[in-house]
């Protein structure tokens, strides 16, 4: 099973509803491309619902932190939403989960959008 | 894929399962499948079946991807051993191996950022034991060792006198 991602924009938000796997192979490639697809149309603040990824291994953290630091560069901001608990403590683990501006309402996650970092 | 036997009963003999698989990283799935019924079988939580799940998930990558180089012509071996108080899996390819103790440490501030370096640590923080062996002739293993209730006799080591 690989990785399926659903796009809506809220706000001027693009919000990616993925589920499956983000693992070595097909999930990272589609996520890469997924996040260079909205860079290039001048998208730049994505918030990722992870609800239902069932499965991050270490090349898929390394996609995730590739995401984060390329929107980053390009003077956008990618947040994460709904982390299951196995991310969210593979997230621990690696020291990573303060890395990222993580949350668990979407609303309130829509809200700190274009807000510096840490405000 | 090789041959696999059916899952053995737990006696007091250990018990083993042995898996060839061709170095394509579909073959990932397959061993991940392998495993979870095997840490099933032997009694683990649900929470432990995943940490063996994933150590086992980067290890065959490993194996495929760094050891064999993706080479199909190179294999990977699987192999289980069901003891009463653990399970150990090892992981054979026909790399050349390397030094674990020289990995970069992917939590130090300025290795945070970056994409690779964290399955070896997952690997280690998953598993009660990560040996990595060179084996004569050629070829490298890897033994990961998940003992049964780790965190009960962890407990149980401290209350030692």
């Amino acid at each position: 099973m690989s990785m399926k991602a659903t796009l809506r924009q809220v706000d001027s938000i693009i919000v990616i509803d993925m589920s499956g796997r983000i693992t070595l192979g097909e999930g990272c490639t589609q996520l890469r491309e997924l996040v260079r697809e909205q860079l290039g149309k001048g998208k730049k603040e994505l918030l990722l619902n992870l609800a239902d990824i069932t499965y991050i291994d270490s090349s898929g953290i390394g996609e995730l932190v590739s995401a984060f630091t390329t929107v980053s560069n390009q003077g956008g901001q990618l947040k994460l939403l709904n982390l299951t608990k196995k991310v969210h403590d593979l997230l621990q683990i690696t020291k990573l989960y303060t890395v990222f501006d993580v949350h668990d309402d979407e609303a309130k996650a829509i809200g700190t959008f274009g807000k510096a970092a840490g405000a | 894929m090789g041959l696999v036997l059916p899952l053995p009963n737990m006696t007091a003999e250990a018990s083993v399962i042995e898996v060839e698989l061709e170095s394509d990283l579909k073959n990932v799935e397959v061993a991940e499948e392998i495993t979870r019924r095997v840490s099933g079988t032997v009694g683990f939580s649900e929470d432990d079946q995943h940490k063996i799940d994933m150590a086992v998930h980067e290890s065959v990558i490993n194996a495929i991807w760094h050891g064999n180089k993706n080479d199909p012509g190179k294999h990977v071996w699987l192999r289980f051993q069901i003891f009463s108080d653990r399970l150990e899996i090892r992981i054979r390819d026909q790399g050349n191996g390397y030094d674990p103790s020289k990995l970069p440490d992917p939590l130090a501030e300025e290795n945070l950022l970056n994409v690779s370096g964290r399955g070896i640590f997952l690997i280690r923080t998953f598993m009660d034991e990560f040996r990595v062996e060179g084996i004569a002739g050629g070829g490298t293993e890897v033994i990961l060792v998940k003992r049964l209730n780790s965190n009960n006799s962890a407990q149980s080591r401290r209350n030692e006198p």
